[in-house]
């Protein structure tokens, strides 16, 4: 799944681009970001209600190119910058973590473990 | 080479500062992707530690031919009982972490998880050493 299928999926909008163009296959639903670093895919996507710098840090640690933040949550300037700068995209949606990971499961993305 | 890193506690903007200087280095030296990532969710887990428990902290990173050691030295309140702070779900942390959403008590099994050697000492009331080689 590309970005573009993600985004038209949850009803999202894209606040930063990533050039790391890839074949989304598997996805991770947590707002706790340990439980996001235990777990590992090349092509995964991160839904998260939790909308802070950490987020953008977990990602970027952790090698994920996608979050998508669930219930429109507000992306901080700061955030904003290091997506750019980590070159990580992020999609906000009005839907909820649950509904956003039903419609992307629905379509063929799968659980990590 | 050696690396060395200043760790403010309670600056939760800049935490994963160092991790990811190191992660940036350690890609640039060519070493496995998947190495580099146990590296760096090993090293963000252990600065959030000192972020979220410490007062200050400083981090060395020597890298050789053969791994990484990485030696986290903080200031603060130490740990009274480290064989209850490996247990995963056990916890101190503050609400300010949670809201980051850190302190469910899973940073020190995830370190260790991702080390091939972790070595954690304590002082109460002095602070924490923590000690972690990765092997290439």
């Amino acid at each position: 799944m590309n970005l573009n299928q993600i985004i038209g999926l949850c009803d999202g909008e894209i606040l930063n681009e990533t050039s790391d163009i890839k074949d989304f296959r598997t996805a991770f639903s947590s707002d706790l970001m340990s439980d996001v670093l235990r777990w590992h895919s090349d092509n995964m996507i991160l839904i998260t209600g939790l909308a802070t710098i950490q987020t953008i840090r977990t990602a970027e640690v952790s090698g994920i190119s996608c979050i998508v933040l669930a219930r429109g949550k507000k992306v901080s300037d700061e955030m904003l910058e290091l997506a750019k700068e980590s070159d990580i995209a992020i999609i906000t949606s009005p839907a909820s973590m649950f509904e956003i990971s039903g419609k992307l499961y629905e379509n063929g993305i799968r659980p990590l473990y | 080479m050696h690396l060395q890193f200043e760790i403010e506690g309670g600056d939760f903007s800049a935490a994963g500062e160092a991790s990811s200087e190191v992660k940036k280095t350690l890609k640039q030296l060519n070493i496995p992707p998947v190495l580099v990532r146990r590296i760096a969710v090993a090293l963000y887990e252990a600065e959030v530690n000192v972020v979220a428990h410490a007062y200050r902290g400083v981090m060395e990173v020597d890298i050789s031919g053969g791994g990484i050691y990485v030696k986290l030295k903080d200031k603060g309140p130490g740990i009274e009982n480290i064989d209850r702070a490996m247990e995963e779900g056990f916890s101190t942390a503050s609400d300010k972490v949670r809201e980051m959403g850190f302190g469910a008590g899973m940073g020190l099994p995830n370190i260790k998880k991702n080390c091939d050697e972790m070595k954690l000492t304590s002082t109460p009331g002095v602070g924490t050493t923590l000690e972690l080689t990765i092997n290439f």
